[in-house]
């Protein structure tokens, strides 16, 4: 218990700021942080297997939260008919041809030895396919893309509970790292960082793009959810009684009968949505502490300890018999399927997916923030991390606001410099993250919780 | 006569804008490699100081305009350079002293620097967003145009125009003259020379008695100069936003790689290498082909090999492969 108890302490801090948000600002307000906290507590145990396990640099992590995201999108949202008559065939023909490709590939690779002959046939291979594919699927894509453009101008996805949708995230995200890690993953760790960081910018290219898979830029709305509607619930007796009771003693206090009714119909409106925000909170809870159960017993299982040993020294893990190189894959598959996981939740909380929104600065940066801040290769750490972060990113506004006020407090409210200081607030939450991310980095640079490995 | 008109046409739409904007690369992509051989690191800040630089610049050519001082034909801002370098370099040196320095001095991984760097990317951008905002800005005054097109067409009697603005001449001009002192600096005088042994081996620079101190110093003004002037031409030429400099950086870092990291010649013709290759795989060459090739043979497609909207998909690719086949870039830099 002891030694658990700055864990304890950080993370009661962190809730006990949280209610404040709820009794100061509102329990949406306050709830939605926690939503998005928990979102990126995911993303950064994700990236926290690959960097404070393994030490792999990770800088792809948007677009494995993009492809969790189209997972999303690909799983819940009803087929498109007609499109799929207009060009699936297509669509499905061009698929054939990529994994022809990539046979024909695979068995020049196998069957001839390295020379340069062998290099001008894999080109001319894939050269060719993509020439061919694109005569195969342009008509397809065209006639896609002109079914009713306004509202669907895609294949749409299959129609199930987008639940589904946060397991294929998982599989599309460790897909693609798997591609990525039997390309990259040989580079030393800086040329590491910028290969994912270019890799994930075409994969968010390819996303906004494609207009037949993703509808690109004109985004995809009204999502499934897993939770239940506020229009719905406003409706419905049993939650209606629920929020008298919850406030019966504000409710008892208004004595006039219409008065008090409309009174109740606003507690019903805003506990509705505070209702289904508490639905997503439980759900992405669950996600957390499944995860946060296995990355304990994995950090504390054998194979925890050969990553370690990798991570500290990979010459004398080789020569230890411990395959180097698998083992790096392996762990950038699974890091990345978890970030895939937190990219399907994401599209599922908002109900919207938007390609355009997906920028370096907020999914991959930020991210990294968190683990370096919460404290790289401690699974409580990273989620600690996670937490700081966004409640800072979310409420720096306000504080920055608070801080230009206290510091111009003697200027008239017309003077420039305070109405120009006040209107760039929304900025001061980059200067917070750097200077807090470089404070840490300079004077605890394991982290608000560091590692701490015991030897049972 | 159609030959010619398919020359221009490629000129005109292909070689002077891909001249200008690889020079722009060209001249980022010089800055990260220095920053990589001699101080060790991969700094994610490249964009945002470029921004930086250039919102100084800004500054100080909105004072200028105040004061009515203009260059006449010629943009103000390139008056407004050598005080917007001084800045820079200012913010520079502060930044090594009170960031940078500390994790030279106890040797951390280039990692824990490339970290650091991001750091310095965020509190870079904050400042910048502050001070100026995060809205679009153009600050170019003077002559637009060196040729007009309809000039062009006048003058020749051919069908297609070409025209040069006077921005991408000047970047081109800038350009050269800029990067030629630099190799001369480099390769003739003591200082470039001892800055080349350091990168090369810093134990052995440092045991032969070169300062540690002012080579670090010097890389920093002159990273400074790159940064400013860089971010300023391609302000010049197109417009000045914040966000757009920050994702210029994923260009440069795959021109600096593709010429071979720590090597800036092979940065310089990096730059062209990517701009070169992201206008020519995504124009659509259609009308070239109309006059190239007799009627009966005209296309009916748009003949063009990627859609606009994968142009920094190209350049990324072309890094990816050249990572595979020859991770120490083209023109041979630090072995990975």
């Amino acid at each position: 218990m002891r030694k658990n108890l700055n864990v304890i302490a950080a993370y009661s801090i962190m809730m006990g700021l949280i209610i404040l948000v709820g009794i100061f600002q509102s329990w949406n307000i306050a709830l939605s942080i926690f939503n998005l906290c928990l979102i990126s507590a995911v993303m950064t145990m994700g990236a926290n297997i690959q960097w404070g396990y393994a030490g792999l640099i990770n800088f792809g992590i948007m677009g494995f939260t993009a492809l969790g995201g189209l997972a999303a999108v690909l799983i819940s949202v009803n087929p498109v008919q007609e499109a799929w008559s207009a060009g699936g065939i297509n669509i499905l023909l061009s698929l054939f041809l990529i994994i022809g490709i990539v046979l024909a590939v695979r068995f020049v690779l196998k069957k001839y030895q390295k020379s340069k002959i062998r290099s001008y046939i894999i080109a001319a291979i894939i050269i060719l396919g993509i020439i061919i594919i694109r005569f195969v699927s342009e008509p397809g894509i065209e006639a896609i893309e002109e079914v009713n453009p306004a509202r669907t101008g895609f294949l749409g996805g299959l129609g199930l509970p987008i639940i589904f949708s946060w397991i294929v995230g998982a599989f599309f995200a460790g897909g693609l790292a798997f591609v990525i890690g039997k390309v990259a993953l040989g580079l030393r760790a800086d040329y590491l960082a910028i290969a994912t960081l270019l890799i994930s910018e075409i994969v968010i290219a390819i996303i906004k793009h494609e207009d037949w898979l993703t509808r690109g830029v004109k985004n995809v709305i009204g999502l499934k959810r897993p939770a239940p509607y506020e229009v719905n619930l406003q409706e419905t007796e049993w939650f209606i009684n629920l929020v008298e009771k919850f406030n019966s003693g504000k409710l008892a206090l208004i004595s006039d009968l219409s008065e008090r009714q409309s009174a109740l119909n606003q507690f019903v409106i805003e506990g509705s949505s505070v209702f289904v925000k508490l639905c997503y909170s439980g759900l992405f809870l669950v996600v957390v502490i499944i995860l946060l159960i296995l990355t304990q017993k994995a950090l504390y299982s054998p194979w925890g300890r050969m990553m370690r040993a990798i991570r500290d020294n990979e010459e004398a893990a080789n020569a230890m018999g411990k395959n180097v190189v698998k083992q790096h894959l392996l762990i950038f598959v699974l890091g990345s399927a978890i970030v895939g996981i937190a990219g399907a939740m994401l599209v599922t909380q908002d109900g919207l997916f938007t390609p355009g929104s997906y920028r370096p600065l907020r999914y991959t940066f930020l991210i990294w923030v968190m683990v370096i801040v919460g404290g790289s290769g401690n699974n409580f750490g990273a989620i600690l991390g996670g937490f700081v972060v966004w409640f800072l990113w979310i409420e720096a506004a306000p504080i920055g606001l608070y801080l230009v006020n206290l510091i111009t407090a003697g200027l008239e409210d017309t003077h420039f410099l305070k109405v120009h200081l006040i209107e760039s607030v929304p900025y001061f939450r980059f200067l917070m993250m750097g200077i807090g991310l470089l404070l840490i980095m300079r004077y605890r640079p394991k982290g608000i919780l560091p590692e701490k490995i015991e030897i049972k | 006569m159609d030959f010619l008109n398919a020359l221009i046409l490629l000129l005109n739409y292909i070689f002077v804008p891909a001249l200008a904007y690889g020079s722009q690369l060209a001249i980022g992509a010089i800055f990260v490699t220095l920053i990589y051989g001699i101080l060790r690191f991969a700094n994610f800040a490249t964009g945002d100081m470029m921004s930086f630089g250039t919102m100084v610049a800004i500054l100080f050519t909105w004072y200028f305009q105040s004061m009515g001082f203009t260059l006449g034909f010629l943009p103000t801002a390139l008056l407004a350079i050598p005080f917007a370098i001084l800045f820079m370099g200012l913010y520079m040196l502060i930044i090594d002293k009170f960031v940078f320095k500390y994790y030279r001095l106890n040797k951390s991984p280039p990692v824990q620097l490339a970290m650091v760097s991001i750091g310095v990317m965020f509190v870079t951008q904050a400042v910048v967003r502050i001070i100026i905002g995060p809205s679009d800005r153009r600050f170019f005054d003077g002559e637009k145009f060196l040729i007009r097109a309809n000039e062009f067409k006048e003058m020749t009697g051919l069908n297609e125009g070409l025209a040069i603005k006077s921005t991408q001449l000047i970047t081109i001009v800038v350009t050269l003259i800029l990067v030629s002192t630099l190799f001369w600096f480099l390769n003739k005088t003591k200082t470039g020379k001892s800055m080349r042994a350091y990168s090369d081996n810093e134990d052995l620079a440092l045991l032969s008695g070169i300062d540690p101190k002012k080579i670090v110093m010097i890389t920093w003004m002159i990273a400074a100069i790159l940064a400013t002037i860089g971010g300023v031409l391609y302000g010049l030429d197109k417009s000045f936003k914040p966000f757009t400099y920050f994702n210029n950086m994923l260009p440069i870092f795959a021109a600096a790689i593709v010429g071979g990291i720590g090597n800036p010649f092979g940065a310089f013709l990096g730059g062209y290498v990517i701009a070169f290759s992201e206008i020519l795989l995504t124009y659509a060459y259609k009308k070239f082909f109309m006059y190239v090739l007799p009627e009966s043979m005209e296309p009916d497609g748009l003949i063009q090999l990627l859609s606009t909207d994968y142009k920094f998909a190209v350049s990324f690719s072309i890094l990816v492969i050249v990572l595979l086949y020859r991770p120490s870039g083209i023109f041979k830099g630090k072995i990975l």
